[in-house]
Parts: C-alpha cells; structure tokens; sequence
C-alpha cells in the first residue's frame, strides 16, 4: 500500500519530491492553525446563558499580519518553483548529450521510434516498437512527443514526468533516469474508451543492455 | 458616492391564475424557488451518476446493481462499459457544475435574497428574470436529451478537451456531444440574462440608508459574481458554437487536421473555466460570512478587508486560467507567468478564512444547523484551498496534474465549500421562503453524518493521486503501480455509498417541512437583515413602501442595541437620522 | 403568448429526443427459405488463388505489453498481411460475384449470423463475408479490453468495446453493399479484419488451399472479382449456363 509518492526513479524526483514536502509542511502548519483554531474556538465561545459577545468590527493590525505572511510565503515557493520549473520545462534546458527517441501517441497505443545504428531520427534505418521505452540509465533521454488524433498525455509516475502529447504540435520533454528496471507509462488525459489501456512500459538498461537490445532490435523487428 | 435610490412602491395586480402565480411568475422568490427545486433535482441526478462511478471504480468489470435496467450500449451483461463509464465522469461534471451548484447559489440566491436584502420589492427586469429560469430549465433538458440519442451522451470530460470532442469518429459520441454544446449556450443566456438583472438591481435599486458599504457579504459577493458570469459565460458560448461547428458544418477552429489547433479550445475554455469556479465559491462565501456572523453574534471581522478580498479573488481570477494547461505543451514561460498569479490568488482567499475565524473569536456561538454547515464550510474550503498551492508549484503539477489530487481538490472546495455553504443556506433561508423552518434534529444528524463521510471519501484521493492514479480511468488495476492502492478505492466507494445515503436525509427534511414544519416567525435566528423585516414566507412585492436602512448589516451585540444581541439594519433609534429620499421618481412596476 | 412559448419548446424537446433509426441494431431476418437451400440447385465457379514471386517474410507480432493474449501462443505469431500457403496459392483471398445475376432478384438475409471472435489478441476470421442484413455477432475470448472499430464509408461506422470476454455477443447488421469494411482494435495495434458486405450470398474466402468455391449460380455471364488486403483486385468473367462446374484461376503477383 503506498500512502506517499511512488519511489524515485529520475533526477527530477529530487526537487519535485523536496518541493512537495515543503509545501506540504507550510500548508500543514496553516491547516493545523485554522482547524485547532476553529474547534478551539466552538469550544471556548460557545453561547451559554449570561456572556455576551466582544463588539469589534475588526483590527487592521491583524489584516495586515495574516496578508503579509501568506503573500511572502507564496512569493518565496514561487521563486523556487519556478527555478525547478525552467530547469526542467525550459526550452532551452535539454541537455545537449541527450539520446533521442520519438513517441507518437494514438488511440490507444504509444509508437515509440528509435535511431536504429546510424544513431540519427528521421533516417531509413529508424524502427519503430509498440508500447515499449528502452534507454539507457543515467543519461538524459529527450522525448520527441507527437500525437495522431487526440490530445495523449505521457506520464511516468516514478520519474515525475508529464507532458501532453498534442496533434500539431511536436514538443519535447526530457528526462535523466537512474535506476534500472521497468517502470510504467500511462496515459494522463482523456482520449476515448480506451485511455484506460494505453499502458506502457520503461524499460531503464545498463549500457550494455541497452546496446544489447538496440542490436537485437535492428537484426529482425517485429509488428 | 451619492446614494442612488429607489424607493419603489408595491405592484398592484389583478387576481393572478396559479399558472401566472407559481409557474409563469415574474416574481424573484417564486423564481428562486423554481430554480431550487430544479437544481436539487439535478443535484440528485449528479449523485447518481457519481454512485455509478464509484461502482466502477471500487469494483472494476463487477456487475453493477440495477445495471439491468440500463441498455445494451452502456451496460453489458451488467458491467459497466467503458464508453459509458466516460459518459458518466463527463455528465456528472457537467450537470454538478452547469445545473446543480451553479444555479443553486445564483438562480436560486441571488434571485431570492438580492431584492429582499436591499430592500426593494422585485428584480429591475422581472420578465427577463422569468427567461432566465425557463432557458435554464430547457438547457437541463437538452443535457439530459444526450443520453437517450444514439451513441449516448457526450463523452471527453466536462472540459470538452477537443480534438476529441469536435470529432464524432474519435469519441464515438456525435448527437451526444452537439447536444452538449446547444444546452450549454443556452445555459449561458440564462446566465447572462439573470446576471444582467442582479447587477443592475443591485446598482439602481437599492433602498435609502443602504450604502455600498453597508450591504451584507451576500449581497456584494453575488453582485461580483454577476459581474464575473456576464463577462466569462459569453466566451463559453462562443467556444461551444466554434466546437458545434467543427462537430457539425466541417469547420476545423480546433483540430490541426486542417489547420486548427488544439490548445485554442483550452484557453477558450479555461479563460471562462476559471471566473467560473469563482462564480462557484463566492456567492458560498459570502452566505457563510452573514451566518456565521449572526451566529457568533459579532460584526464580521474585517468587513472592508472582506468585501476587497472578494474583489481581489474576482479580478485575479481572470489572469491564473493557465494554471489548468501547464503541462499542455504551451510556452513554458507561460507557466511561470501563471504560476505567479495563481499563488497570489490563495492571500485573498487566506484573508477570508482569517476573518471567518477571528468573527467567531470571542463570539456567543450559537450552532444551530445553518451554523455547524457555515464552520464546516470554513473547514473544508481551507483544505481544498491549500491543496491548491501544490498545483501552483509547477514543477509538482508535473506529477499531480490529472491525478486524483485534483479530483480531491475540486471536491473540497465544490462540495466542502460551495455544497457546505449550501446545506447552511438552505435552512436559513427556508422560513423566508416558505413559513416554515426545517427539523433542527435531522439537520445536526445530517451535519454530522455528511462531515464524516464526505471526509473518509474525499481526503483519501488526495493519496490516490500522488501514488498517480490518473483521473477519468475506467480501470485502475491495469497498471501495477496502483494495484497496492485498489483498496483505497474500494474504501471510498463504500463511503461514497454512505454519503449520499445520508443526503436522503437532508431530502426528506427539505420535502417533509414544507408541510410539517414548525410554523416560522418573522425572524428565527434574530437576524440583522432587512428580509427578517417581512413576514415569513416573504409576500409578493415585498414591502409596501422601501425600508430606510440606519446601519450596516452585522450590528450584532453592538451597545445600541440595549439587551438584545442583534440590531437590525432598518430599526430606527432616537440618535439615527433618515437617509436621503430616493432622488428617482417612484415608478409603478 | 405563453401557450405558443411552450408549444415551440415542447416541439423542439421532442425533435432533440426523438432520433433516426439506428441502423446499428440487430433486426429479425425475414421467414423465408435460407440461401443454402436455395444453392443446392445451380452451377458453380471455383478456382485458386495462385502466387507468383518472392514470398515475403510476414513479420513477428510482439504482444509482450498484452500478457493474457502473448501467453495463448507457444510462440509469437506472425501478421496475416500476406499468407501464401505451401502449394503456392494465397489464403485470405475475398472472391464474389461483382456483376452478371438477374436483374431484379433479391436474396433475403439469412437468419444464422456470421461469427468473429477475437481470440489471443486476433480476429478470426481476418477476411469474410456477410450478406446485407444479416447479423454479425462480436464476441471476445481475451479478458482484456477489445474495442471493434468498422471503418464503413457506405454504412454507418461503429466502434464499440468489450472491456472483457463477454457473456453475450455484441450485434451489428449492415444496410449497404461495402466492399471491403476493415475492423480495426485501437488497443491492440496488429488487429485487423476485412469484411466483405453483399447483397447475395455468392462470395467464398480462400483457406489454406487457396481454392474458392461459388455456388447455386443461375445461368448467366459473371464478372467474379478476387480482393487481396495487400495486392488488390483481380476481375475475371465467367459463364455459366446450367447446373455444370466452371473453374477460373487468379493470379496475384508478389510486389
């Protein structure tokens, strides 16, 4: 049973994760002052027969206090989730050694399309695979993401990434994995009867692995 | 600011038919009232639609109960189908959003308590205000009408993402969806209509003595609302003729296969998505600050910081839609832009709940059902808020956005907000509305039994999605990462089955005090306002001749007052003076 | 002016609720004698479907991401674009009678419907036939979400799911001549069918022999056409005049 996040399994989980349990202390702190408040209050001011009640009409010293510490406290989580949020969204922030792989998302499927041995997208020696992520662990992996008919969404749970995948448009997320094994993709916006279906899989490789499978791939592919 | 008055006098009618009376009437409670039994009703039907998704979702491919009774093309062999299930998640949005919460707080309480709280006897246009209820009512129809036509109802969310709404081979759903999209510009002229009456009533027909600053938060709060739905359901509209075009007449505005785009539906969408949330939780705010000032009774804390906080909330609102298509694959400049002023948006909201709170700071709390509902709402809305500041931080949407932690939070503020506020509203208002007062009894049971449940269903999503159960999933068991998690569903489908069964209750008191309930007095909870003036149920024209208004509306154990706790807005006392007269001309309606 | 209101309202209530026929549904065959008995009496034209060329090597399917279906095969089948069997001929070769019976004659549709399951992630059968009006019943042997999209340009599409091995088959009949509608799963990627609907009930799919076999022909002069999901169509005319056995090969040729 998990009752957190899923476990890590890329270098953006580190500050997404951080940035979570900071925020998540900061509004547990605001919740536990207004909830504890408000019972305290029921409690201690409930009518009984003979008080009567303070006549104020307010304190603007006290407006000022509970404006001024929510609004630096949002501005604060605001500077630093923007330095994570360009670091990792930012056009210009996709590491120039990153290996590139196309995905192309349709009712109800994910085309995933590799370099093949000449190392470049776009060339005659490309294949194409069902449903199936291979990279290689610890390098950055840039995702060319493209969609046939409906707006896909491309989530991994265990990296922390998403990025719709939206017809016309070619857009590009990048991620660096670090740890081997199999993860799970799975479709995050509605996209017809089978959005449920559109299940997929990571699979993180060693590089010797990874050149295994790319080899094997390029030998006799598959439908 | 001079005071632009009217003092109007009562209508004088020929005997009117019960058809001009109760059904083709032009008078702003019956029309309230209308509204309220229509939207409760479709407030049920969004009930239902939710058991039917529970079902699914706690016991996925299970036959469900009763499912015999649904066709073929739903429900096969007594399990949910997926392009039904799609169906549901899709109308139960649609119809809580559009039919139930939306004309709950303005159809129903910006047209019952607008005339009466500033102390005029109807709307400024009362016939149009009779359009806007009639529109509404047929707009529910043509919604409903989705179901029954071939290939079902529509199907892509109640956001209507396109291209899969716009293309009928996609979804599978084609006279579902253009069926959609006339009900909702329909919908949106009998906002628009309504809104145009409040705001107008609000700005011309005020009565002498009530100054801007001394209406009560209802008021104000459902007269920026006005202002929020006359400027946003008009995009709406346009977006949903664009969307009935593409559907229908072989426009392409939002599918690329012709050189539309995708994203332009989302910014149309979410443009009046926004202000509309707010149209959904203020009017809820601003009912909760009149009860929970009348009962702590204390003034409001902060009147002025208050009625700028609703203001603030409804002008930042129109610059945060963004924060709904971060992860769209828009400029990502455009998240930080809009990271910005989401995060602004908390303060005011945070202002409210302070103020709330220190109202009730050495107050005299008397928790009656109106009361427990009103802290209740304080309550919930404050966890939906703060669960908002997670989706703000951009780089944490990446990995919540979609999830059930935004399913979670729209509940805590739809239903821990505005519904709250409406379970507190509705008794409140009930002895003005019909002359008698709802079970107190079955209130508190009601109270309580919904607070417990409503949290053992909803809190536990928050979990859901951060473990990354994605919104809108037929089965979740398909994926291994949330196999673990399956019994959390089953757990909330059990207690989603408990909440609405106690909503019976709530059902039953509603319908059973219409005639069995305690005959009300004039004023049962020893209010401020002018409508506890009138006599319970409030009459046709109201009053006779305008009230003068002496004070502001939260005079509660000010010293004036003598023994009692409360001073009433028009009570005259040897040191007031009358307010001005009207300066225009009384004018027979 | 109210009374007019409601009667413009109600009407147009009414026309949003009340809808065209779905063309979809099953409907009953009509009680009149099967097209069987009637075939018995009448000639016959069969013939191969013969192959020339390079046989191409049809490609592995890899259902490793649909476990349920990957573990019904010892090991994992190949794609059905192309099957050309040992003695040379071709299989899943959809052959019909494109023109020459009677004017007028009508061949009502029988009642026994044409079965597709799909079974370990295929559709069987990939090519067949269908008379118009006749009903097609869908059903799922997988414990795995199905969905059946009929790409029909003269019918009305349809796409419906069977999330998992159903209890009772989902029903579709054809109003229109279509030749070819294909089926398609969006979920499963490879999964394709072809479905040839006629007027009458003389077509015949070639098997593992690659011969087909049309039978009950009155007498006549008739244009048969061979249909390939790969190499198109091959016409030949042929003519029967009695109750005698007219052979017609084909031949299609590698690309």
């Amino acid at each position: 049973m998990h009752w957190w996040l899923p476990p890590a399994a890329s270098t953006f989980a580190g500050p997404i994760d951080g940035l979570f349990l900071a925020i998540f202390i900061i509004t547990g702190i605001a919740l536990v002052i207004v909830e504890v408040g408000l019972l305290w209050f029921s409690v201690k001011y409930r009518a009984r027969p003979g008080r009567k009640a303070f006549y104020t009409h307010g304190s603007t010293r006290a407006e000022v206090i509970w404006t001024s510490i929510p609004a630096v406290t949002v501005v604060a989580l605001g500077i630093v989730s923007n330095h994570y949020w360009v670091q990792i969204k930012g056009r210009d922030s996709v590491p120039a050694n990153a290996y590139a792989v196309a995905i192309h998302a349709k009712q109800f499927e994910w085309r995933m399309t590799y370099a093949g041995p000449d190392g470049q997208l776009g060339t005659g020696d490309d294949f194409t695979v069902r449903n199936q992520l291979h990279v290689p662990v610890d390098r950055p992996i840039l995702i060319h993401l493209s969609a046939e008919d409906v707006i896909h969404s491309f989530f991994v749970p265990e990296f922390r990434l998403k990025q719709d995948a939206v017809p016309g448009m070619n857009i590009n997320v990048w991620f660096q994995p670090t740890k081997i094994g199999e993860f799970e993709i799975g479709c995050a916006e509605l996209c017809g009867m089978g959005h449920y279906k559109m299940r997929a899989r990571v699979f993180v490789h060693t590089p010797e692995e990874f050149n295994a499978w790319m080899a094997q791939q390029a030998a006799g592919g598959s439908e | 600011m001079t005071t632009v008055a009217h003092a109007p006098t009562k209508a004088h009618h020929e005997p009117m038919s019960f058809w001009r009376k109760y059904i083709f009437s032009t008078d702003h409670k019956i029309i309230g009232i209308q509204f309220l039994f229509v939207s409760l009703s479709f407030l049920l039907l969004g009930g239902l639609l939710a058991m039917q998704i529970r079902w699914q979702l706690g016991f996925p491919g299970k036959p469900l109960p009763g499912g015999g009774i649904l066709p073929e093309s739903m429900v096969s062999g007594g399990v949910i189908l997926p392009e039904y299930y799609i169906q549901l998640v899709t109308m139960h949005g649609t119809f809580m959003v559009f039919f139930a919460i939306m004309p709950l707080l303005m159809g129903v309480y910006a047209n019952f308590l607008i005339p009466l709280k500033i102390g005029t006897h109807d709307m400024a246009f009362p016939r149009l205000n009779m359009w806007s209820f009639w529109l509404a009512l047929t707009a529910g129809f043509i919604m409903l009408a989705g179901f029954f036509v071939p290939e079902g109802a529509a199907r892509a969310g109640w956001t209507m993402y396109a291209p899969l709404s716009a293309r009928p081979d996609l979804s599978g759903a084609s006279y579902g969806q253009m069926l959609w999209c006339v009900s909702i510009v329909v919908l949106g002229l009998s906002s628009v209509l309504g809104s145009v009456n409040y705001i107008t009533t609000v700005i011309n027909h005020r009565a002498p003595g009530m100054t801007w600053f001394r209406m009560p938060l209802s008021v104000w709060a459902l007269f920026i609302t006005a202002i929020l739905a006359v400027l946003a359901l008009p995009v709406l509209q346009g977006a949903a003729i664009m969307l009935l075009f593409d559907q229908t007449i072989g426009t392409h505005f939002f599918d690329p296969i012709a050189g539309g785009q995708a994203l332009l539906w989302q910014h149309l969408f979410w443009f009046f998505g926004h202000p509309e949330v707010y149209i959904l939780i203020l009017p809820a705010m601003g009912m909760v600050s009149d009860i929970i000032a009348n009962g702590s009774r204390k003034p409001i804390f902060g009147y002025h910081s208050m009625v700028f906080a609703i203001v603030g909330i409804a002008f930042l609102g129109w610059i945060v839609w963004g924060h709904h298509m971060f992860m769209s694959g828009m400029n990502p400049t455009l998240g930080s832009t809009f990271m910005v002023s989401t995060l602004l948006i908390s303060v005011p909201s945070a202002i409210k709940v302070f103020n709330w709170m220190g109202t009730m700071w050495r107050g005299n709390l008397r928790f009656t059902v109106p009361m427990l509902n009103a802290v209740g709402f304080v309550s919930m809305f404050t966890i939906g808020g703060l669960s908002g500041v997670f989706m703000a931080a951009t780089p944490v949407d990446m990995h919540i956005h979609d999830t059930y932690f935004i399913v979670a939070h729209l509940h805590y503020v739809l239903f821990g907000g505005s519904l709250f506020a409406l379970f507190a509203a509705i008794p409140y208002w009930y002895p003005k509305m019909f002359g008698r007062m709802m079970s107190e009894t079955i209130g508190k049971w009601h109270f309580w039994l919904t607070f417990v449940t409503y949290n053992l269903v909803f809190f536990p999503m928050h979990i859901l999605g951060m473990g990354g159960q994605m919104r809108r999933l037929y089965d979740p068991t398909q994926y291994d990462f949330l196999k673990p998690q399956q019994p959390i569903n089953e757990f909330i489908t059990i207690a989603a089955f408990s909440l609405f069964a106690v909503q019976l209750l709530f059902l039953f008191n509603f319908l059973w005090s219409l005639k069995r309930g305690k005959k009300a007095e004039l004023n049962p909870w020893q209010d401020n306002g002018l409508e506890w003036s009138l006599p319970s149920p409030a009459p046709h024209g109201n009053w006779e001749r305008a009230p003068n208004v002496y004070r502001g509306p939260y005079e509660f154990s000010a010293p004036e007052a003598g023994s009692a706790d409360f001073l009433p807005q028009h009570v005259k006392l040897p040191t007031d003076r009358d307010p001005a007269a009207a300066t225009a001309p009384a004018s027979a309606h | 002016m109210n009374r007019r209101l409601f009667s413009v309202i109600g009407g147009a209530l009414v026309l949003t609720v009340c809808s065209p026929k779905d063309d979809g549904a099953a409907r009953a065959a009509p009680a009149t004698p099967t097209p069987s008995e009637e075939t018995q009496a009448g000639g016959t034209i069969t013939g191969k479907i013969k192959f020339t060329g390079a046989r191409p090597t049809n490609p592995r399917i890899d259902m490793s991401e649909e476990v349920a279906c990957k573990n019904k095969y010892p090991a994992p089948p190949t794609a059905e674009t192309v099957v050309v069997n040992a003695n040379g001929t071709l299989a899943n070769v959809f052959v019909y009678v494109k023109a020459g019976l009677p004017a007028g004659a009508t061949y009502p549709a029988p009642a026994t419907p044409v079965l597709l399951d799909q079974n370990g992630c295929r559709y069987h059968p990939h090519v067949f036939g269908i008379q118009v009006g006749q009903p097609l019943n869908i059903k799922n042997s997988d414990p795995v979400l199905h969905n059946i999209k009929a790409k029909a340009v003269k019918n009305r599409p349809f796409n419906v799911s069977q999330p998992n091995v159903t209890t009772t088959p989902t029903v579709r009949t054809f109003a229109q001549p279509e030749v070819m509608v294909s089926l398609e799963c969006n979920v499963h990627g490879w999964m394709n069918a072809f479905l040839g609907v006629l007027p009458h009930p003389f077509y015949s799919v070639t098997g593992t022999d690659g011969s087909f076999s049309i039978k009950g022909l009155p007498p006549g002069t008739y244009t048969i056409e061979a249909w390939h999901e790969k190499y198109g169509t091959q016409t030949a005319t042929v003519t029967v005049t009695g109750t005698e056995t007219k052979t017609s090969d084909l031949t299609f040729a590698a690309r």
